[in-house]
């Protein structure tokens, strides 16, 4: 009964909403081959109009970076504040720039 | 850092309201929990498609049936949608599968009364999918990512299951007689399943007291279950339907409705599996799996020689 190791292959959904958008990661299904995943993808992330394009990607092809070393890979950014606008103090009566 | 060091910035993340996610450290009963939670939850979407799919084919006009097979479409998405929250807690969907035909797993009691009438179409969608937007609504800020996520989808999607079903009822109860009383009575019989939906009472539910503390719940059982009570009063009196508990009865002084103690027996009777529609419906989900057997060997050879095809 049960189908052990004969599982479809795990996809990444990604979802442009409209035009001028960005993909954006919408969920996981699992389907056969990519054709058969953008197929489900729409069926099962788009039922109401989220889409007008779907990218899938198998997800074992994602690499991600490590959480346990967030605190330092993401590090170098966390001293420079001065790559803020608000980092510039200007004079008050400078209305527009 | 030692085990200890690990639990407690787990909890200090969870208490500081961030969010989990699947690569992150996690206390594997946190996990355990989530996997059993979450894998019930979809089991119940899944298992939930079966007493409407039976009145898929006699609804009453072209509007309800495609209204109910919309509606049964999103309950197999959710079921989706949540399935693959739980795979990233590193458990297979045919682990889940598994479980679930072989009865190791769980889902919502509810499924196992039967629908006898076309009222129960307008009773589901109103009472049990107004249940569970009552717990799930909670759930789209739950402390495990792929979990809040997925409810997030559900509830946007499950208002409309839940509109469907009241109208159904609205128009039962201003309908002729007999059909008022259809609705009474499915009403009638709808009520105390549903109101179980939220799961045991607080004083013995085992799991609660943990859950809270790693905010995978939000309000307790008892919580959940009173403020469902008094919402849902309010819409029967619109429906102009007789309550179905004798003694619903505002409290001045608790700010909620009274009404009666659950017949908690039956609740645990059906839990074990011994519920009215139990057996019929593991057996006809296990058909559908074994039915469906030669389309998925079919898709995995299709995509097989097409990947040789390309290669050679």
């Amino acid at each position: 009964m049960s189908n052990e190791n004969k599982e479809w292959p795990l996809w990444e959904v990604f979802i442009r909403s409209k035009a001028g958008l960005d993909h954006k990661h919408a969920g996981s299904l699992h389907a056969a081959d990519a054709q058969m995943a953008i197929e489900s993808a729409r069926d099962v992330y788009t039922r109401r109009m989220e889409g007008i394009s779907i990218w899938v990607v198998e997800s074992k092809h994602i690499h991600a970076s490590n959480p346990e070393e967030a605190a330092a890979f993401f590090d170098p950014a966390q001293d420079k504040i001065y790559r803020h606008p608000t980092f510039y103090n200007l004079p008050d009566e400078l209305k527009h720039m | 850092m030692t085990q200890v060091s690990f639990e407690a910035s787990f909890q200090k993340k969870i208490d500081e309201e961030i969010m989990i996610e699947p690569q992150d450290y996690m206390p594997d009963e946190y996990r355990k929990t989530l996997i059993r939670q979450i894998s019930q939850h979809a089991h119940s979407e899944i298992v939930g498609m079966l007493p409407e799919a039976n009145w898929i084919t006699r609804a009453p006009s072209l509007r309800r049936k495609a209204v109910l097979l919309a509606k049964v479409q999103d309950e197999g998405g959710h079921g989706l949608y949540l399935y693959s929250a739980a795979e990233t807690l590193g458990i297979t969907r045919d682990q889940m599968l598994h479980q679930l035909h072989t009865g190791a797993a769980k889902y919502s009691s509810i499924f196992n009364y039967p629908t006898i009438t076309w009222a129960d179409m307008g009773a589901i969608g109103w009472l049990v999918d107004g249940a569970a937007i009552m717990n799930q609504v909670p759930l789209c800020r739950t402390s495990y990512g792929p979990y809040a996520r997925a409810m997030v989808r559900v509830c946007k999607e499950e208002s409309f299951h839940q509109r469907q079903g009241y109208e159904i009822m609205l128009s039962l109860a201003k309908g002729t007689p007999v059909q008022k009383q259809m609705a009474q009575d499915a009403l009638n019989r709808w009520w105390a399943p549903a109101l179980m939906m939220f799961g045991p009472l607080d004083a013995v539910s085992p799991n609660t007291a943990k859950s809270m503390e790693w905010r995978i719940k939000r309000f307790t059982n008892d919580e959940l279950r009173q403020r469902f009570i008094d919402v849902t009063v309010e819409q029967i009196r619109i429906l102009g339907l007789e309550l179905p508990d004798a003694n619903i009865k505002w409290n001045e002084e608790r700010g909620h409705y009274d009404s009666s103690e659950l017949n908690w027996d039956e609740f645990w009777n059906v839990v074990k599996g011994n519920g009215p529609c139990n057996k019929e419906r593991l057996a006809t989900r296990v058909k559908a799996w074994e039915d469906g057997a030669w389309v998925r060997e079919a898709a995995s050879a299709y995509a097989e020689k097409r990947k040789t095809k390309k290669a050679a």
